[in-house]
């Protein structure tokens, strides 16, 4: 293990971390966030809002290559990613500002109080 | 039409929890694809992705002042998803729904565990690089 400096993850966590989202996202449709957001926090040694932060960049990559296989499949409804997709630009201009007041231990509980809604949520129906 | 107000809504919703928490808004576009619009569990997912991609670059834009996203960890996590991603999309294309649900929730509920674990035992955040054999 390194010492001090904080930055510079391992490789291998970073490669694990996006293995593992793109499957999960690929799978479930999700960008993978649910994924890396707490392997960054638990083996990279990121606080939750740089987690975060640098998760959704992540998902910008992962969700074109669903989007590319998916597309191919012939499995993707424009009109609906449309109609859901736009307003959610709204909303994660709204919810980044948030997260900066926001304490990280907050965001983490929050974080996973949300998985656990939508896991009851998806068995339930 | 009821309906589609209804998806816009969840969609500002999605998108604020995506904001918040750096997920893509796909943990909310699915279930709101397949309860509301009545889409199935494949198309659902399929087209969440697509949805995912707007609302992660704007997200990403409007963070980057922040400082908090590190590009070239981005650049390694998005190049090692590429082989799993497409093995998961055609896995998707051929698994049965409800294995995909069931799937979905476990691994929801098992990130949400091991942050309520993290955030009860890391109360006192980063102490100095004391003992290495914690546990």
């Amino acid at each position: 293990m390194t010492e001090a400096t904080s930055a510079r993850s391992p490789l291998s966590v970073l490669i694990v971390a996006g293995a593992l989202a793109g499957l999960v996202s690929a799978l479930f449709g999700v960008g993978g966030g649910i994924v890396i957001v707490p392997i960054l926090v638990g083996f990279a040694g990121y606080d939750v809002k740089r987690a975060t932060s640098t998760s959704l960049a992540a998902i910008i990559v992962i969700a074109i290559w669903g989007t590319i296989a998916q597309g191919a499949l012939g499995n993707v409804d424009w009109s609906a990613a449309a109609l859901i997709g736009i307003p959610a630009m709204l909303g994660v201009t709204v919810g980044v500002a948030v997260k900066a007041r926001m304490s990280t231990a907050r965001l983490e509980i929050g974080f996973a109080i949300l998985m656990v809604v939508v896991a009851v949520l998806l068995v339930a129906t | 039409m009821g309906a589609d107000v209804a998806v816009m809504v969840f969609g500002v919703f999605a998108g604020a929890v995506s904001g918040l928490f750096g997920v893509g808004g796909g943990v909310l576009f699915v279930p709101t694809l397949t309860l509301i619009v009545g889409m199935s569990e494949l198309h659902a997912q399929a087209t969440s992705l697509l949805a995912i991609i707007p609302v992660a670059v704007l997200g990403t834009w409007r963070e980057r002042a922040t400082g908090r996203v590190d590009f070239r960890d981005v650049a390694v996590i998005g190049v090692a998803s590429v082989g799993t991603a497409i093995i998961g999309s055609l896995l998707a294309d051929v698994a049965p729904e409800r294995v995909l649900r069931v799937g979905f929730a476990l691994v929801l509920l098992w990130t949400a565990w091991r942050i309520f674990r993290g955030v009860r035992r890391g109360d006192r955040e980063v102490a100095p690089a004391a003992a290495s054999g914690d546990d």
